[in-house]
């Protein structure tokens, strides 16, 4: 191939990455600079960046001020924290296991596992809000987090029993002949070295934890444990809607994820398994 | 201490049976080999007497205690593996000294064994590195120094130097030949290169399909190979096979080594057509086309000039020759 050619091709794939940056960042910048403007400039020219005139915080005092913003930023926190460790946790041993130790049935179970991946949770949500009733677990963060735990469970399991089985079987051994329990293997051995998968999973499963209203509004609408998203649905009505608070919850809500992904996406670079074997 | 004995030892994974009846016993101090083509089950057997692997049915004694069921750290076991099998994330040290730390070792009597073993192994400059920053060679002797440290009854080598150059492998060889004239301890080898085996081994362990086809000295194996899978698989060139009836012998095939033909332009007892030749310096090997034989190789010693598709005859001397029936089983002569 030619200098040219390969510059033209290199420039054509810039292009397409750079118009597709531009289309995903699009919607999230609009929310960001119309959070600091007066509500009558984000009407009168949404595309506007805030200048003297218009630059105005009322949507971030509004959010501050009325409602447990805080607390509900705090709910989002816990519940999603926790929901991705377990599942993250969960996900991992199963996929260990299956990867790891030969026994009957190991293919269908791994099959039942990643079954869910196909089922949407949304349809069990009367049976799931009943089991939650029964269980005395409606509003409360533990609701949320059984129920994310076990829709992540399925992607996590059947990414990660993929990348488990690339794990060298003479690195395991090594450590079962220095006397290592399975645990230890698995924790020590193991889950660093599908580190990159990991992160990958984290973020697929952490961000529709996040950003869900269903669950929140089904199963913990209570003040104690409602979510951002939910909280933030105080300031759209059915008439009137408080663009400046809704903004400024979103641009709010970006945040945390944001800082999520920053530290799995250097897991996700990251590659120590350089020198293990080979 | 370390005899290993295994009876009856049986594997099989569903219906297909990767090992069969096999028996065995490894004396103290032995360097033992387990030699065969690819699929034969010689790792599998090795992982069956280190543990990681169960065993179907039979028996694995190691100092005439049945070990059957006791787990890998505990049969006092030290394995070398094909693929070096370093613990990324420690340092070379705490790669070699985790076993004792583990078993719950002082830490100064780790430290101590540790420093003994990089010492022997040149590795005194690197205790701090990560196996990422190590090359092959120096990676393979980590993997050697955290089985030495251990003490162990038996010495495990999973084809520990396929994954090294040429030049190196033949070091790294004579480095563990050295280290078993050096500690004395038993090792159990397993490497599909027969150059390896003839090398290293006291005995040699032939498998085929699971099953094992022969046990002996190198020497015993080459001289004297119970059938035509062992006489073709030691031996480097391979031996040649050449058809019985047509050399008026009984039997099926005679199998002749490559340095027991004599090859000439005028006369012989088979005419053939050299079909390539291999100039090595220190000698050379001449490849005759020769029905209804095949493929004929000769070696030759020292330089020899010869041009391919010239007219050859080959002798071979008879009194060096082996013979062997339709079932692959060598005749008595």
């Amino acid at each position: 191939m030619s200098a040219r050619a390969s510059m033209f091709r290199s420039s054509a794939a810039h292009a397409i990455l750079i118009a597709y940056t531009v289309l995903a960042l699009y919607p999230v910048v609009l929310i960001v600079i119309n959070s600091m403007k007066s509500r009558r400039a984000i009407f009168n020219d949404p595309l506007a960046l805030p200048t003297r005139e218009t630059f105005d915080l009322v949507g971030f005092h509004t959010v501050l001020e009325q409602g447990n913003f805080l607390l509900y930023f705090q709910n989002s926190m816990i519940v999603t924290v926790a929901s991705l460790f377990f599942a993250l946790l969960f996900g991992a041993m199963a996929a260990f296991a299956l990867a790891e130790y030969r026994f009957r049935g190991n293919l269908l179970m791994g099959l039942y596992l990643a079954l869910g991946i196909m089922i949407p949770i949304r349809l069990g949500t009367v049976a799931i809000l009943e089991l939650m009733v029964a269980a005395n677990l409606v509003n409360t963060h533990w609701a949320l987090i059984l129920v994310y735990t076990a829709n992540g469970l399925p992607l996590a399991v059947f990414i990660l029993s993929e990348f488990m089985r690339q794990v060298s079987d003479d690195l395991k051994n090594a450590a079962r002949i220095d006397g290592l329990s399975e645990y230890r293997i698995f924790f020590t051995i193991a889950l660093p070295l599908v580190r990159p998968a990991m992160a990958t999973v984290a973020v697929f499963t952490m961000i529709p934890i996040w950003n869900d209203l269903w669950f929140p509004l089904i199963l913990a609408p209570g003040e104690a444990t409602k979510t951002l998203t939910l909280g933030s649905q105080i300031f759209l009505g059915q008439y009137v809607t408080n663009w400046n608070a809704v903004l400024a919850a979103l641009t709010l809500a970006i945040l945390p994820v944001v800082v999520l992904y920053l530290i799995f996406s250097r897991q996700l670079i990251r590659g120590i398994t350089k020198g293990a074997v080979k | 201490m370390g005899n290993l004995t295994l009876e009856k030892v049986c594997k099989s994974f569903g219906t297909v049976d990767v090992i069969r009846d096999v028996d065995l016993s490894v004396n103290d101090g032995e360097f033992c080999v387990f030699v065969g083509p690819s699929g034969c089950g010689k790792s599998t057997l090795l992982r069956m007497i280190a543990g990681l692997e169960d065993i179907t049915s039979g028996n694995v004694c190691i100092d005439g205690a049945v070990v059957n069921t006791v787990p890998p750290s505990k049969r006092e076991i030290a394995m070398v593996f094909q693929s070096y099998a370093l613990y990324p994330h420690l340092n070379v040290r705490d790669n070699m000294g985790l076993g004792l730390k583990q078993a719950g070792h002082p830490r100064a009597q780790i430290t101590q064994t540790v420093d003994r073993a990089a010492r022997m192994l040149d590795l005194d400059a690197y205790l701090n590195r990560r196996p990422a920053e190590l090359s092959g060679g120096q990676r393979q002797r980590v993997a050697i120094g955290r089985a030495i440290v251990r003490k162990p009854k038996l010495f495990l080598f999973d084809e520990p130097l396929s994954n090294l150059d040429a030049a190196l492998r033949v070091q790294t060889r004579i480095e563990i030949a050295n280290l078993h004239r050096e500690l004395g301890a038993t090792m159990i080898y397993v490497t599909h290169d027969q150059v390896e085996a003839m090398t290293l081994a006291d005995r040699i362990v032939v498998l085929r399909d699971g099953r094992i086809e022969q046990v002996g000295a190198p020497m015993e194996l080459y001289n004297n190979p119970a059938n035509e899978f062992v006489a073709g698989f030691i031996g480097s060139p391979k031996m040649n096979f050449l058809n019985a009836p047509a050399l008026g012998v009984a039997g099926k095939t005679v199998g002749i080594r490559p340095e027991h033909l004599i090859l000439s332009r005028d006369a012989g007892m088979i005419e053939g057509r050299i079909s390539h030749v291999e100039q090595l310096g220190g000698e050379t090997l001449i490849y005759l086309r020769a029905d209804p034989h095949g493929l004929i190789t000769v070696r030759l010693f020292g330089e020899h000039a010869a041009e391919v598709d010239d007219r050859a005859f080959v002798t071979p001397d008879m009194a060096r020759a082996f013979h062997f029936g339709a079932d692959g089983q060598r005749l008595s002569a």
